[in-house]
């Protein structure tokens, strides 16, 4: 276990990708072409419009992550790859659980609950739902701890990733603004919200 | 502003980019755009038999000239026939830029008739695609397209253009500018490595160079040549990298691999630097990689950081252009003589020679090769097909200078060599154009005989026709215990058909008749087909069998010499 969460073997990579039409699938072909092993691949919007960010947690048995940085970097539509595996990094997933309960074992599910500081979310007569965020292992531990009750049903979210202090893993912050102009430029049609962003 | 239809502005922004020959087949969704077609004239459109053929005629224009090649299907079966065309510029990182149309927009995932999920199916095997949902964006797409296939490592992009997006009307404006957050290939090598990268060099006793394809779409051999004689390296070339430097040099090798030169292979496996320059480490030029020569210290030089340390470790990597690294690194040679390395290679050349004809009296392909490059005093340009034939080209014709061999390398594409041979003949005019082919994989794309004829080019055809998939039927002799399976091809009398399209042909069945053959080919205008009916049981040798290392080079045996 590193630092961040990140498991002994695995890689989290942090890519920030164009938001187009495709750009999924290039890189999950490319994962399945080159025989690297995907755990978990998360996308969502990013800080800019126009960019994704997705975060993709490798089996670095599978492949040395450095191929996998370079041949993400060959795609065109992806713009900056990071390897947070090492760095000082915030790991988060948040889960769902809907576990089986009675009027006889259920204040043992909420003592559970306020263990690993997850929220009911949801409760019937004979199940409750628990939404948990932490890292795998916390979620893995909730799991295992609820499995004896019965679990109906369980989603995960897949890990998301962020370096802490002041370093970032995005792109350069005046790039998407100079980018919006050139198009502009060449009569793109250019959302407005595209153009400038706030800093923070 | 201009308003234009996407037809119009394609081929408006096709012209601007320099692409005045277009290789396609028309078909339902590209009607708009072939109705566009004479209002501009400076386009030549090449009218092919089988889209695959446009794929191949492209890259082989690609090759031949260094210019991007175009090639233009309509969806579905004609999208698909290109498909086989775009994995071998993939393969060989040849710019191409292959159009195809697709069904109107609300159409596009419903299965309306012929539509393929064609920018699905070319995404693994392009180095970038595109689908234009809008008129307007087809210049940029275009630029980018041009701007992509050509720099960096090259490569094939597809563009998809649904049949109602060449009917849109948009205001036409041209991009001066691209800017592609996303793709910034390295030009400039880091200065650090290449220190480093010349120390070991300086350093080294046994230095070698492997110099690939690279060299030659980074137009560096002239900075090459320089490199070597200041420091006396020697220099073996992969497959593809035939030609890069001229085989004529004193420190021309040859190449190296499954087929290359005994020497070749033994200097590489003997050398104590390695400097692989625009080449990939591929298997077929390395043989095993775990027992590729241990000891060597590895220098990699290449534009593509991602094929650093992909198949063998690297010990110094420079990524950046040939053209700008190659000079910078020569800077920083010391000149030395190394009469002892390149003597002991002479030495290994001198008891093991691997391209010597030996005297038979059998039509061997060998031979034929030979007799055309001293005929031709090595001006002209081979275009080949996949086999033995391919390997025959390679070892026995010596080419002094780049994209004179045009060959399929990395995928090992059959039926290859006609429309490729077209292409570049469309791509060199001036040119004399060989296609050496195969007799099986010549039935794969023959069908392309016709555009020699409607193009009036003067390619000229040669046939090393022995009756069987040769290079397989080779691997059934020496690894599957002489257990000939489905190797022997009936094939029609090539003359025939030759004559059939209206294309003059010669047979020739004794060595009496080579020289005279080659000399009338040579001295027709026309497209011509000589089918050369040679020994069938010859192998191509030297060898390095598959999965095994270098050092272990097979040279032919006694008995087959002494047929």
């Amino acid at each position: 276990m590193t630092r961040n969460g990140t498991r002994p073997g695995h890689h989290t990579v942090v890519a920030i990708v164009e938001d187009k039409p495709g750009v999924l699938q290039r890189v999950a072909g490319l994962f399945r072409r080159r025989g690297f092993n995907i755990e978990s691949l998360v996308v969502g919007h990013s800080e800019f419009e126009g960019l994704s960010r997705m975060t993709i947690i490798v089996d670095g048995a599978s492949a040395p992550v450095e191929q996998v940085e370079k041949q993400l970097y060959k795609l065109v539509d992806v713009i900056k790859v990071s390897d947070l595996t090492n760095e000082d990094a915030i790991t988060r997933e948040l889960a769902l659980l809907k576990v089986r309960c009675n009027n006889v074992n259920r204040h043992e599910l909420l003592d559970i609950a306020g263990v690993f500081r997850a929220d009911v979310v949801d409760m019937a007569t004979n199940s409750l739902t628990l939404q948990v965020v932490g890292d795998e292992d916390k979620i893995d531990g909730l799991v295992k701890m609820c499995a004896p009750y019965g679990i109906r049903e369980l989603s995960r979210t897949g890990t998301i990733a962020m370096t802490r202090g002041q370093k970032t893993t995005t792109v350069h912050e005046a790039e998407p603004e100079a980018i919006a102009r050139v198009h502009q430029s060449q009569g793109r049609r250019v959302e407005t919200k595209e153009l400038p962003f706030s800093s923070d | 502003m201009v308003r234009m239809t996407g037809s119009q502005i394609l081929l408006e922004c096709l012209q601007r980019e320099g692409a005045t020959t277009i290789f396609g087949y028309p078909g339902g969704v590209v009607l708009p755009l072939y109705d566009t077609l004479p209002q501009f004239p400076a386009i030549r459109h090449v009218l092919v038999r089988h889209e695959q053929g446009a794929s191949h005629m492209a890259d082989g224009f690609a090759r031949a000239s260094g210019q991007v090649g175009v090639c233009l299907a309509t969806s579905g079966p004609g999208a698909t026939n290109l498909v086989t065309g775009i994995a071998t510029s993939f393969l060989d990182s040849t710019p191409v830029v292959a159009i195809t149309g697709n069904v109107a927009r609300t159409l596009l995932g419903k299965d309306g008739f012929q539509e393929a999920d064609i920018t699905g199916i070319t995404q693994p095997i392009t180095k970038h695609n595109y689908l234009v949902m809008r008129a307007e964006n087809i210049a940029m797409t275009v630029r980018e397209a041009f701007h992509i296939a050509r720099t960096g490592r090259p490569g094939p992009v597809h563009i998809d253009i649904p049949k109602d997006v060449f009917q849109e009307e948009a205001e036409f404006i041209w991009p001066e500018q691209i800017n592609l957050r996303g793709y910034r290939p390295t030009t400039r090598g880091h200065a650090g490595m290449i220190r480093r990268a010349a120390e070991a060099i300086n350093r080294a006793e046994r230095p070698i160079i492997i110099s690939g394809h690279g060299i030659i779409w980074g137009e560096a051999t002239e900075e090459l040549v320089e490199l070597a004689e200041k420091a006396q390296i020697p220099v073996i070339t992969t497959f593809l990298g035939i030609g890069g430097f001229p085989e004529t040099n004193p420190l021309s090798y040859g190449f190296l691999g499954m087929h290359g030169m005994y020497h070749a292979n033994m200097a590489a496996d003997e050398a104590d630097v390695v400097i692989g320059i625009g080449m990939r480490f591929d298997d077929r030029a390395m043989g095993r990689f775990n027992d590729f020569n241990p000891d060597a210290t590895i220098v990699h030089i290449d534009i593509d950081p991602a094929e650093i340390g992909k198949n063998l470790p690297t010990a110094i990597p420079v990524v950046g252009d040939v053209k700008h690294v190659l000079p910078e690194l020569a800077a920083r040679l010391e000149p030395r003589a190394r009469a002892s390395w390149l003597g002991w290679i002479d030495g290994v050349r001198e008891e093991h020679p691997s391209i010597e004809i030996r005297e038979t009296r059998r039509l061997i392909p060998q031979e034929i090769i030979r007799t055309l490059y001293e005929e031709t005093e090595g001006q002209a340009t081979l275009v080949t097909g996949v086999g033995q034939h391919q390997m025959w080209a390679g070892q026995h014709y010596f080419y002094d200078s780049p994209r004179k061999l045009i060959s399929s390398g990395g995928l090992g594409t059959m039926g290859f060599e006609l429309p490729a041979a077209i292409g570049a003949q469309l791509g060199a005019p001036g040119a004399e154009i060989w296609a050496i082919c195969g007799d099986g994989g010549f039935q794969m794309t023959m069908q392309e005989l016709a555009v020699c004829v409607d193009e009036r080019l003067p390619v000229k055809l040669a046939i090393m026709n022995n009756g069987y998939l040769g290079m397989v039927r080779q691997w059934q002799e020496l690894f599957y215990d002489e257990n000939f399976v489905s190797v022997a091809v009936t094939q029609p009398d090539f003359c025939k058909l030759a004559e059939a399209y209206g294309i003059r042909a010669l047979r020739v069945e004794t060595k009496a008749e080579v020289l005279p053959a080659i000399r009338e080919a040579r001295a027709c205008a026309e497209p011509i087909l000589i089918d050369f009916h040679v020994d069938q049981d010859e192998n191509v040798w030297p060898m390095v069998p598959a999965g095994a290392a270098l050092s272990e080079t097979i040279e032919m045996p006694e008995k087959e010499l002494a047929r």
